[in-house]
This record gives C-alpha cells, structure tokens and sequence, in this order.
C-alpha cells in the first residue's frame, strides 16, 4: 500500500524524527510513505482570506501532484494537515478560489480537489484499524499513563477539517490504548498552545501551556503526545512540565522499530 | 462613501463574513484563550464591522492577540466566523505600507535553538504582507 507524503519544512528540520520514527513505523504496518517531489512550504498556517490566492498554491501543487499519481496524499504536521485539508475544501467547494487557482496554475488538468488528504493518523484508524496496530506491538507501553494533546488544528473547524469529534475527541486516546498504554482524559487537551504567539510574546504562549501542562498533570498523565512540533515546542516552555513526545516516537518503541528509524 | 464604510466593505469582502448574522450571544469572546489580552473582544469585532467603525479595529492590539484557533469558529452557533473577520482587519493593516508587525530584522534576537520553521513561517503569514 502506497501513499503519497507531504512532510513539510520542520520534518526537514528540527522535527526530523517525527517524519523518521513514522516512516520506519509505517513500514512496520505494512504502508509505504511515498514523498512528493518537490514539494513547497504550506505556509504554517492557512491563509484565511478569500482574496488570497497564491499562497494557498503550494498546497493546490502538491495537491494535484497526488492527484496524477492516483494517490492519498499523507501528512504528519498539524499545521500542514489542516493547510492542506482546508485549501482542498476550497478547491472543492469555493468556485471562485478554484477559478482563480486553476488560472494561475494552467495544470494540463485543472485541479478540484479530488485528492483524499488524510493525517497518518486517519490512516492507521481507517485503513490498519486500531485492532490491527494492536497485534503488530511488539513493545507494548504497558503502565505508561499518556495525556494526549490534540492542540487546534487537527481538529478545527470540525466540518472541514472532519478528523473526529471537536468537542471530545478519542482518536488518540484509542491509539494510545492500541499502544499498550494508558489514556489520560483530561480538560485541556484540545485547548491552543499559543501557536506562533509564542515568537513575540512568549509569556502569553507560557501561560497557556502552563494550564495545559497543569491539568495534564493533574488528571495524572505522565507524559504528553503531540503530533505537532510547534504545540511541542510551546508546552516545552513551561517549566517542570511532563516531557512531550511526537506520537509517532512511541508509536516506532511499541513497534519495535524505534532504534532502526533514526540510522 | 465614506473612508469607514468602504473599508468595512473590504473587511466583509476578504472574510467572506456577513457579521449581520451575529445574534451577540457572545459565545466567541466566552471561548477565546486571547480574550483577556484583547482591548476590543470577538463578538465587539463582529459589531465594529457592522457599524463601519474600522479604524478602532485597525489600532486595536486584539489584532495581534488572536492565535487563529478557531475556538470562536467552532463554537459560533450562527457561523458568524469572529476569527475571519479578525484576520481580514489584519491583512487591511498588514497591506498597507509599513503595517507589517514583524519584520526581518527582528527575527534573529527572536530565535533559540529548538524553535521549528514553523513557527517563522506561521508568524510572517500571519503578521506580515
């Protein structure tokens, strides 16, 4: 099984395990990551405007590029995901974006958003299925109590960007559980980290996560997951917080294919 | 048409928003994790759009303060989308010249070493054209 990939810039960078430790665990589930070439920047976050066309085109190219392959394009990033998801919808949905996007583009095949954008995560609960993941764990995490940090951006809008419940979400409480490990529920979970705030106003973006670390903390969680370096980076911040990691880290352990990811 | 009205009318246009929908329940500025470092709060924006009262809204520091959540957006029984119309204030300043609030310059003292890409590029989108 095949998909298209999408890392994005801080997978190139200073997220460059997030992207390792999902590669090796995707091969390990039986899937294979296949990076698009030439892929560019989706900007961090998405352009909201309804005038703004071309920064919503390195998502309509990398787009159209799984398109031609007939492939689901995969990302990891939150930031990422929810660009991609969201200029999909417009390419789907807002004729006028569309138009305008297609202009410039001039693609032998005018795109409309007919690639499937799916979070690694989607694809492990959709395609492998939580009971599947479940018998492939090798290492299971077992006594570990985790505090899943959903953060904004996989989840919201709910309509759009689709990946669960807004509200109460459990996608990565089920995972967590496939892993061997203990789910930890608590408030803050789907609370914002500050985002880029946290560039000029550092203490603003701290007492956010000082909230979240505390709540985390409180309900009894032991660490945190994200699938997000920026959230990673921010809940980082506060001092004496619980360690955060990358889902896709304890994913690779349970696996058994943590050391090999990083050769 | 005065100078208010037709950058209100621009602000609309860019959202994509027509705050005439807004029932003033107040369930963004309830939800938003910014609102107390706002002068002007979401369901107030809503209300200046309405009114062509722009120029507030272009001074206001609340431009700065949105973390573009979509906590509001979520939660607007009306579909009103605060956050949107937040934005569109912003690019009216940021498009102006010298309405950046970040510039190059400033970037280096801002670095340390595990800061991600993602951050810069997420700031710059946001804060400037």
């Amino acid at each position: 099984m095949k998909f298209s990939y999408y890392p994005g810039c801080t997978l190139r960078n200073k997220a460059k395990d997030l992207d390792a430790y999902a590669r090796a665990s995707a091969k390990a589930l039986g899937f294979e990551l296949e990076e698009l070439e030439d892929w560019q920047c989706c900007g961090g976050v998405y352009p909201l405007g309804t005038d703004e066309i071309a920064t919503k085109l390195s998502s309509v190219r990398a787009m159209a590029q799984a398109r031609d392959k007939g492939q689901d394009l995969v990302t990891l990033c939150s930031a990422c995901h929810h660009v991609l998801k969201r200029v999909n919808d417009d390419m789907q949905n807002v004729e006028d974006i569309r138009t305008r996007a297609n202009n410039y583009m001039k693609l032998s095949t005018p795109y409309e958003g007919e690639t499937k954008v799916l979070h690694f995560l989607e694809v492990i609960r959709d395609t492998i299925g939580f009971d599947e993941l479940k018998k492939k764990v090798v290492n299971p995490l077992t006594g570990k109590k985790i505090g899943a940090y959903y953060g904004c951006l996989l989840l919201r809008p709910g309509k759009i960007m689709a990946f669960d419940d807004p509200e109460n979400p459990k996608m990565l409480e089920d995972f967590i559980r496939a892993l061997g490990a203990t789910p930890v529920v608590y408030p803050y979970r789907n609370e914002c980290c500050g985002g880029y705030i946290s560039l000029k106003e550092p203490d603003m973006a701290k007492s956010m996560t000082d909230k979240i670390q505390e709540s985390a903390e409180g309900f009894g969680a032991e660490m945190l997951i994200t699938a997000c370096p920026l959230c990673r980076y921010n809940l980082n911040k506060t001092e004496n917080g619980l360690p955060v990691y990358y889902f896709t880290e304890l994913l690779a352990e349970a696996l058994g294919v943590k050391e090999e990811a990083l050769k | 048409m005065s100078h208010g009205t037709n950058k209100a009318q621009q602000i609309k246009e860019i959202s994509g928003v027509n705050p005439l929908k807004c029932m003033k329940c107040g369930k963004c500025s309830a939800t938003c994790p910014a609102f107390n470092e706002m002068d002007i709060k979401p369901h107030q924006f809503v209300s200046y759009v309405a009114n062509g009262d722009i120029e507030a809204l272009a001074e206001s520091k609340s431009l700065w303060k949105c973390l573009s959540c979509f906590a509001c957006v979520e939660r607007c029984p009306r579909d009103v989308q605060p956050g949107r119309i937040i934005d569109a204030a912003r690019q009216i300043v940021v498009r102006q010249r010298g309405g950046n609030y970040l510039t190059a310059d400033e970037i280096p003292a801002l670095l340390d070493e595990e800061l991600p890409q993602q951050l810069l590029v997420s700031a710059y989108r946001r804060y400037k054209r």
